[in-house]
C-alpha cells in the first residue's frame, strides 16, 4: 500500500478520503481512501458493479456522497473545475443528436468561455487541433450519427483534450473500440503523461494493465489495493478484487510470469 | 384587420411558440412530457383563478407554470425511486393533476368559462372577440399573450442556445463544466408549461402536444443541425397553422383539430419524402446499392473466368442463376445494370467485359 499521507494535499491530483456512496441504502462505495499523485497514468479495475463509474462521478461532483470528501489539487471540485476533463462512456449520449463532429469537440471549451458567449474562430481552431491529435481532423464536418464506435470514442477524447485540463478522468475509453483506436488511445494517454498530466481510466482488460498503466486502483466497493502497478497488481490482490473467479486470474498471472 | 387574418396570426404565433421548446423535448426524448404538462397545468390555472376570481389575471399563467414544474418534479421523484420507469411515472402524475383540475372546476367554477371542452380543444374561432387596446392599437388578447410567450421562448433559446445544446446532448458534461443542467431543465419545463397555458385558449391542451412534437419531429428528419432544426420546426409549425386554418374553413370543422391534423400530415409527408433521410429516398438508396453490388459481383465473376476454357460456360446469363445461386430477377438486374454502364457486352447470351468493365472489376475487388 502506498497511501502516502506525507504528500501535502495540493500536490495530490486527487485526494479522496473516506468516500462512501450508497444508492437507496445499498453501499456502492464503502469508505474508499485514495491519493492520486500528479503525473500518473492510473487504471481503475474491478468487477461489474464494483463502483468504478460511481467513483469517477463522485470525484466530478455528479453524485453526492453519503460520507467522505474529494479534493482536486487541495480544493473541492467545484473550485477547480477547469483542471479536470471528463470522458464519459460513449454510450451515455444519443449519437442521433443533430450536430457534427467539430461542434461536439467545441463543447469542450464551453467551460472556459462561460455562460452566454458563443465559441468563435479561436475555439474552432483549438477543436480542430484536438481532432488532429486523435487522427480525426478529416471528420470535422461529419455528422456524429455516421461515426463508428471507435470514432465516437476519439471524438470524446478530442473534446476532453480541448479542455486543456491537468487531470483527465475517462470512463471505459477502450470499450468496444477497434485495434486502431485502441492504439491511438494508448499513444494519447502516454502523450498526456509526458506533458505531466494525470490520467485516471476505468479499464476492463486486466491483461493490458501492466503495459498501458503505471498505477492501478483495485476496487470492489472497497478499495482492495492502490499504488504502482508492479507493487499492487498481484495475484493475491486480484483474487481479493474478483472473488471466486480465480481461474482467469491464475491464467493472467501465468502469462505475466512468462 | 379581418377576423380571418387575426385567427391565422394567433395560430402561427401558437405554433411557432410551441415548436421552439418542442425541439428540446423531442431531442431529450421527453415528447410525452408535453402531453403530461399540458394536462397537469389545469389545477394550477383553476387554483389561481379561485384565488383571483379573474380569468384574465396573469397569475393564471404563473399558476400553470408552477403546476407544470411540479409535474416534472414529481415525475422525477417517482422515477428516482427506481421502482417505475419515466413513462409510467408520467402516466401516474398527469391524470392525477388533471382530474384534480376537473373536480375543482365542477365543484367551484362550474359557472365560468373554464369548461372541460374548452380545456381540451380550445376555441380559436372566438379569439378575435376578446380584445385589448395596447398603445391605441386594438388587438385580440390572444395575439398579445402568444406574442409575449413567443418572445420569451425566442429570448430563452437565443440566450441559452449553447447551454441548452450541451445539456441536451450530454448533461453529465454540462454538469461537470458548471452549467447546472438540472436548473436549465426546470426552466425549460417552466417554459413548456407557460407556452401550454398560453396555447390553451387557442388550441386546447391535447392539440398543444401535436404542435410541440410533430413539427420538431419532422425537422429532425430534414436536418442534422440544431440551429436549422429550430427554424425548420418554427416554419413547419407556421405552415401547419395556416394550412390547418384553411382546411378547417374548407371542411367547416374545428380550427384546432385541423391544425393538429395538418401538423401530423406535414410530418408524414416529410417522413416519406425528405431528401436524404426520408423513407422513399432510403429505399431508392438501398436499391441503388443493391444494383451496384450485384453488378460488381457479376463483373468480378466474369473477370475471374475471362480467357479461361470454361468461360464459354461460366459467362452465360442463364448460368449465373445456378452458379452464383441468384434469383433470375437479380441476375437480370445485374446484367442490365452492367450493360447500361457499358461494362459488359452481350454476344448472343455470352457476356464479355469491356475495358472499363475490367477496370471496375479490379477496383471492386480491392474496395468491396
Amino acid at each position: 500500500m502506498t497511501t502516502d499521507h506525507a504528500i501535502p494535499a495540493e500536490d495530490l491530483a486527487i485526494d479522496v478520503r473516506d468516500l462512501t456512496v450508497a444508492y437507496r441504502e445499498k453501499p456502492v462505495l464503502w469508505d474508499v481512501d485514495l491519493q492520486i499523485p500528479d503525473g500518473v497514468l492510473m487504471a481503475i479495475v474491478g468487477p461489474n458493479g464494483a463502483g468504478k463509474t460511481t467513483f469517477i462521478k463522485s470525484v466530478l461532483g455528479l453524485i453526492t456522497p453519503a460520507a467522505g470528501s474529494v479534493l482536486v489539487h487541495g480544493k473541492p471540485y467545484q473550485k477547480n473545475r477547469s483542471q479536470v476533463a471528463y470522458v464519459p462512456q460513449r454510450g451515455s449520449v444519443d449519437w442521433g443528436f443533430p450536430t457534427n463532429v467539430l461542434d461536439v469537440v467545441t463543447m469542450g471549451v464551453y467551460g472556459m468561455i462561460g455562460w452566454f458567449r458563443r465559441p468563435g474562430a479561436a475555439q474552432k481552431a483549438q477543436a480542430i487541433k484536438a481532432l488532429a491529435e486523435v487522427g480525426m481532423e478529416s471528420f470535422a464536418d461529419r455528422q456524429i450519427s455516421e461515426l463508428s464506435g471507435g470514432q465516437q470514442q476519439r471524438v470524446f477524447l478530442a473534446r476532453a483534450l480541448v479542455q486543456d485540463a491537468d487531470i483527465y478522468l475517462m470512463d471505459e475509453p477502450f470499450q468496444g473500440v477497434d485495434a486502431t483506436t485502441e492504439r491511438a488511445i494508448v499513444e494519447l494517454l502516454r502523450a498526456l503523461r509526458e506533458r505531466g498530466k494525470t490520467v485516471v481510466v476505468v479499464h476492463h482488460d486486466l491483461q493490458t494493465v501492466p503495459e498501458y498503466f503505471d498505477h492501478v486502483l483495485l476496487l470492489n466497493v472497497r478499495r482492495i489495493a492502490a499504488g504502482p502497478v508492479e507493487d499492487v497488481f498481484t495475484e493475491e490482490n486480484l483474487r481479493a478484487t474478483y472473488g471466486g473467479r480465480v481461474a482467469f486470474v491464475s491464467a493472467l498471472m501465468a502469462r505475466k510470469g512468462e | 384587420m379581418s377576423a380571418s387574418i387575426e385567427i391565422q396570426i394567433i395560430a402561427v404565433l401558437v405554433a411557432v411558440a410551441c415548436a421552439l421548446p418542442g425541439v428540446f423535448l423531442v431531442l431529450r426524448q421527453l415528447a410525452m412530457m408535453s402531453d403530461a404538462i399540458s394536462h397537469a397545468i389545469l389545477p394550477g390555472i383553476v387554483i389561481a383563478f379561485l384565488l383571483t376570481e379573474d380569468l384574465s389575471s396573469p397569475l393564471l399563467i404563473l399558476g400553470a407554470a408552477a403546476a407544470g414544474v411540479a409535474t416534472v418534479a414529481l415525475v422525477e421523484l417517482l422515477r428516482k425511486t427506481g421502482l417505475l420507469k419515466e413513462d409510467a411515472a408520467i402516466g401516474i402524475v398527469f391524470p392525477a393533476f388533471f382530474s384534480i383540475g376537473v373536480i375543482l372546476i365542477a365543484r367551484f367554477a362550474s359557472d365560468v368559462h373554464l369548461d372541460v371542452d374548452a380545456v381540451l380543444l380550445g376555441e380559436l374561432a372566438f379569439a378575435p372577440f376578446d380584445r385589448v387596446v395596447l398603445a391605441s392599437i386594438d388587438v385580440p388578447k390572444a395575439t398579445l399573450v402568444m406574442a409575449s410567450i413567443l418572445m420569451l421562448n425566442v429570448v430563452f433559446v437565443g440566450l441559452f442556445f449553447k447551454e441548452l445544446k450541451l445539456a441536451t446532448f450530454d448533461s453529465a458534461l454540462a454538469a461537470t463544466l458548471g452549467f447546472t443542467p438540472v436548473l436549465l431543465h426546470y426552466v425549460l419545463m417552466g417554459l413548456v408549461s407557460t407556452t401550454a397555458v398560453g396555447a390553451f385558449d387557442a388550441v386546447g391542451s391535447i392539440l398543444v402536444v401535436a404542435l410541440m412534437v410533430a413539427p420538431p419531429a419532422a425537422a429532425y428528419v430534414l436536418t442534422q443541425r440544431l440551429a436549422s432544426m429550430l427554424w425548420m420546426s418554427a416554419a413547419l409549425g407556421a405552415i401547419s397553422a395556416v394550412g390547418g386554418y384553411w382546411m378547417a374553413r374548407w371542411l367547416d370543422a374545428s380550427i384546432a383539430g385541423s391544425m393538429a391534423s395538418t401538423a401530423g400530415l406535414v410530418f408524414l409527408l416529410v417522413l416519406a419524402f425528405a431528401p436524404e433521410r426520408g423513407l422513399v429516398s432510403r429505399v431508392r438508396q438501398q436499391n441503388r446499392q443493391r444494383q451496384v453490388f450485384a453488378r460488381d459481383m457479376l463483373l468480378i465473376h466474369l473477370y475471374h473466368h475471362e480467357g479461361l476454357p470454361e468461360a464459354e460456360q461460366e459467362c452465360r446469363v442463364e448460368h449465373l442463376q445456378d452458379h452464383l445461386r441468384w434469383e433470375r430477377d437479380i441476375a437480370m438486374m445485374a446484367v442490365r445494370t452492367a450493360k447500361r454502364a457499358g461494362y459488359v457486352q452481350d454476344h448472343a447470351g455470352l457476356m464479355k467485359l469491356s475495358d472499363s468493365g475490367r477496370e471496375q472489376a479490379r477496383h471492386a475487388l480491392v474496395h468491396i
